[in-house]
């Protein structure tokens, strides 16, 4: 299929939420709108491409471009692995001039595929397109497939070049590269009626290894997880599970349904974010496998799991009450995370003064709706000055969002916690949040915020204007004069003359009462 | 004269570089009130992006001209034009300094060609606004030669000619793009204690030296004024850092006649005192005291540190002048640099570094060749190679994502390098193995063949 047909194709998903709201010929136009040259932010695609196939840890994966590409993205997600490290190390073609110029591209690659894997030996190379080398006309795929025959073993082409979307895009491009290439490649030995696959899992922060001890708890095991700390096999073959979660419900859509359509494994979307919503997705997960020929005892088990872990949380949570109660919490990251987490926060009496809805589903914001009283609290994305105006304004106590506008609360002087990509800690599970409660608590009650906060003692050209940050004098200079004055600048700096009125309590300093006496105009010359 | 190596390989591992286009935004954000912008895929914007914020921590003024596939196919320059008017609409900067990525550039339009256009179609809307172009295709050079051209380029659009009467007390230096905020605060008080005044081109040590503004400001917060660089023809000489700013210089000689002297690096004794030297001759003022005493401080320095650096095998991976002054460096302090990897190999510096061979490559060569080392030199994403090696890691350039302060780690003059002799003295120190009995052991290693830490080789896997 070319590049071109998948894109329709992935458009065209009828398990989307959004896609099913629109009339056929709203459909045949795509999800993609124009991008405001200017005025755009975000990845491309092969960006979301690579997000979604990195973090399987024991795959090489090579980036087939000019050094941007890869050179100024890698290492830089915070996913966690419990095997081999290679994802973390980078290969990427580093097309020069030259090799643009003399259409040297496919054999640069060819060689490279043959070099990494003499060198490291892994069990896949996922080889990814990129603008450059889709504009050059070079075939990834047919190099791809000599190239596993050559040295005997899987080499999967990637066929995301940035130009052709969004970052969303791209994670559904990269799911289809698993589904034509990997998944269903590898016959486990095996398997069992307990089997599952979690899609759209990145493990950030290590924080599925909170949720992956409950399902051991309940003799559930992970056939796959895609793609956080997935090993390629796990991956090769997921196909043999016998349900699926899916958990970043707009990143692998279509991976899950064409995996339903093509091996029959039922899928449901559910969050590891929320205390019901952990609970809910056990629950789901247990159902599915029973209707799978599981033994109905499951259902038991997990209910009685689930009340026992969600009292222990809760209890946890309760404590944090007396500290957080009346706090006030911007939202704003969107998608599954604009509502999941706000059942917890209100549970120890944070008021949510603001979540947005970009990226979220229909469903997404009829929960949102239920949630919060006031509807107005709902933006759809707020630009970076409205943002840096509502912080600076005081109208909330801390922000919850992603990397990207970490520095505009900072910069409003406004606590800030990362609940996106980038962030170190881990928020998935019962444990979890009870982890990002005590984040929040951390975070608002730092003393810098108020430090930092309290103007400085002195105006923007030096002149003090707090007069309770300076102690009076030991031996008080002597009176009148130009003297005086240069006398006591050297103690303490003066303050200005047409500032006084403003401020009757600087002047109670006797050092100050002597300025005041000798005059504005002195002043002005020290 | 060190030799030097150009492997061909089919792929790079761990890279070193960053992109060009990324160099000559980094120069553009030396500029008060200016706006970069990468004329490419918006994809190409988001990862310069977010990589200067983890560097700087700072929210970073970078826009996209966002290129899709029908303008990748049809040409880019509407693209180029709706950004521009969109920025000036948006942010109203002085400066707009447009960067190419490779996707533009392997396309090959006339750059220069529509920007004189659109220039010409929005002379009213743009007004003030001056924009600035330049060419960095991702498939060649690096951060160096990206910030070298925008500087260039900076000059040959902005700078006027030549003026009847320059002014002798004022400069112009034109710093590397390895120097820091504090090193660029150090050299602007170097200037000052002589009675000159220098134009610093770029100056990120007022964009980049994060402040808290108090007001949000979607450009840059600070930096050299567009009004400084239409006026350097005034200048009485020009100090360039770096041979990758000699480009630039050599502009301002042909715009504006001034003359200028090329400094590979300022740190070091010698390096400082060429520095120090030269802007006591240009100023005509006797060296003052303060930078006496930071000599004298610096030569105790150096006398108290050498006991660390002796014997050392340092590793360095970096642009070629920053290789150059890093080398060059821990050469003065008596250590070795055992292993020298150049990001790109085209700037004549790397001839002069002091080393046996200067190697061009990545950080995956860099890993599998500084076995032994004792240090090893180079930005963050070394922090794999020394974890796997057991080596420790000194932070240098850019990126460094995962510590702090790095803008106000000072380098150049007696100052600097005074510090950066303690900094890599308490490495060592840090790193010190306790001696025990087989480690003594004078018949250790006997059999399996020298294998220890203090081969003159570095081992190569």
């Amino acid at each position: 299929m070319s590049l071109q047909a998948k894109i329709a194709d992935v458009f065209n998903e009828p398990g989307c939420d959004k896609n099913q709201g629109k009339d056929a010929k709203a459909r045949k136009k795509g999800c993609s709108k124009p991008l405001t040259p200017g005025a755009a932010a975000g990845g491309c695609a092969f960006d979301g491409a690579k997000i979604v196939l990195q973090p399987i840890t024991d795959v090489a994966h090579l980036i087939h471009a000019p050094l941007a590409c890869e050179g100024n993205s890698w290492d830089n997600r915070g996913a966690g692995s419990s095997g081999s490290d290679l994802w973390r190390r980078s290969f990427t073609t580093d097309l020069t001039e030259l090799d643009i110029v003399m259409g040297q591209g496919e054999k640069k690659l060819f060689k490279a595929i043959k070099t990494i894997k003499e060198r490291f030996d892994p069990p896949s190379v996922f080889v990814y397109s990129t603008c450059v080398t889709a504009l050059i006309g070079d075939d990834i795929d047919s190099v791809c497939r000599r190239a596993g025959e050559r040295f005997g073993l899987p080499v999967i082409p990637v066929n995301a070049p940035g130009f052709v979307g969004s970052k969303n895009l791209g994670n559904k491009l990269a799911g289809e590269a698993l589904l034509d290439h990997v998944i269903g490649t590898h016959e486990p030995d095996d398997v069992g009626p307990y089997d599952i696959n979690i899609l759209g899992e990145f493990n950030l922060a290590g924080e599925f290894w909170m949720v992956k001890p409950l399902l051991d708890k309940l003799g559930i095991r992970i056939r796959a997880c895609i793609p956080g700390d997935a090993r390629y096999l796990d991956v090769a073959s997921a196909h043999r599970a016998k349900a699926t979660m899916m958990v970043c419900s707009t990143a692998l859509i279509n991976l899950a349904r064409k995996m339903e359509e093509r091996w029959g494994i039922p899928y449901f979307e559910g969050s590891f974010y929320g205390i019901s919503d952990t609970s809910d997705a056990l629950r789901q997960i247990a159902a599915l496998l029973v209707r799978q020929g599981a033994d109905a005892e499951l259902i038991d088990r997990t209910e009685a799991l689930i009340s026992e872990e969600e009292a222990i949380a809760w209890e946890r949570i309760a404590a944090y009450r007396p500290r957080l109660d009346g706090k006030r919490v911007l939202l704003n990251t969107g998608g599954v995370k604009s509502w999941s987490v706000v059942a917890a926060l209100q549970e120890v009496g944070i008021e949510i003064v603001g979540t947005s809805t970009k990226k979220s589903t229909d469903e997404d914001k009829e929960r949102i709706k239920q949630l919060l009283k006031d509807e107005k609290h709902a933006f759809d994305a707020m630009a970076p000055r409205d943002l840096y105006k509502l912080l600076a304004e005081n109208r909330a106590d801390i922000m919850l969002s992603g990397g990207r506008t970490q520095f505009i609360a900072l910069k409003a002087k406004m606590p800030w916690l990362d609940i996106n990509q980038e962030r170190n800690h881990p928020y998935a599970g019962y444990d979890g949040m009870v982890e990002l409660i005590r984040q929040i608590d951390i975070a608002v009650h730092n003393p810098v915020f108020a430090a930092v906060r309290e103007v400085a003692p002195w105006d923007e050209e030096g002149w003090v204007q707090d007069a309770r940050v300076h102690t009076p004098l030991p031996n008080p200079p002597p009176q009148g004069g130009r003297e005086s004055v240069v006398m006591a600048a050297a103690f303490s700096p003066p303050l200005r003359g047409r500032d006084r009125e403003g401020g009757s309590e600087v002047l109670t300093s006797p050092v100050f009462q002597k300025f005041a006496a000798s005059g504005a105009g002195d002043n002005d010359d020290c | 004269m060190a030799d030097i190596i150009r492997d061909l390989k089919a792929f790079s591992s761990n890279p070193l570089k960053s992109s060009q286009p990324l160099g000559a935004a980094f120069a553009f954000m030396g500029v008060a009130n200016a706006m970069p912008l990468f004329h490419g895929s918006q994809g190409c914007t988001s990862f310069a992006l977010v990589l200067f914020v983890r560097h700087f921590k700072e929210t970073i003024p970078l826009q996209t001209t966002a290129m899709d596939e029908v303008s990748t196919v049809l040409g880019g320059a509407d693209h180029l034009e709706e950004a521009i008017v969109n920025l000036k609409n948006r942010t109203n900067p002085s400066l707009i300094g447009v960067c190419t990525t490779a996707l533009v550039e392997t396309r090959g339009e006339d750059f220069a060609g529509d920007l004189a256009l659109i220039r010409e179609r929005q002379k009213e809307l743009l007004g003030e606004t001056r924009i600035v172009l330049a060419s960095t295709p991702d498939f060649s050079g690096s951060i160096e030669e990206g910030w070298g051209k925008a500087v260039k380029g900076m000059i040959e659009t902005i700078t006027g000619p030549q003026p009847l009467r320059r002014n002798p007390r004022r400069i112009a230096i034109l710093p590397g793009w390895h120097l820091t905020v504090a090193d660029i605060e150090l050299i602007a008080e170097h200037a000052e204690m002589f009675g000159l005044e220098a134009t610093i081109l770029p100056d990120i040590s007022g964009a980049l030296d994060g402040t808290v503004p108090g007001k949000w400001i979607p450009t840059t917060y600070g930096g050299c004024q567009v009004s400084d660089i239409e006026t350097l023809g005034e200048c009485v000489h020009t100090i360039a850092i770096g041979e990758h700013m000699r480009g630039a210089a050599e502009a301002l000689k042909a715009k504006a006649g001034v003359d200028y002297t090329l400094l590979p690096t300022l740190t070091g004794l010698k390096a400082s005192d060429r520095f120090v030297t030269l802007l006591a001759r240009i100023s005509g003022a006797v060296v003052p005291a303060k930078l006496r005493r930071r000599r004298s401080q610096l030569c105790d320095a150096m006398l108290d540190g050498h006991f660390h650096f002796g014997g050392k095998q340092v590793a360095i991976a970096a642009e070629p002048d920053h290789l150059y002054m890093l080398a060059s460096f821990f050469s003065e302090m008596g250590a070795t640099t055992s292993l020298a990897i150049a990001s790109t190999g085209d700037n004549p510096i790397l001839a002069s570094v002091p080393a046996e061979t200067v190697r061009v490559g990545d950080l995956g060569d860099f890993e599998d060749m500084a076995g032994g080392a004792d240090l090893l030199v180079t930005h963050a994403h070394g922090r794999q190679a020394s974890e796997r090696l057991g080596i420790p890691l000194m932070r240098v350039g850019f990126p460094i994502f995962d510590r702090l302060g790095t803008q106000h780690r000072k380098s150049v003059g007696y100052e600097g390098t005074r510090d950066l002799i303690f900094e890599v003295a308490n490495i060592f120190q840090g790193a010190r193995v306790e001696p025990t009995p087989d480690s003594l052991n004078p018949f250790r290693n006997r059999e399996t063949h020298h294998d220890s830490r203090s081969s003159p080789e570095p081992r190569r896997h």
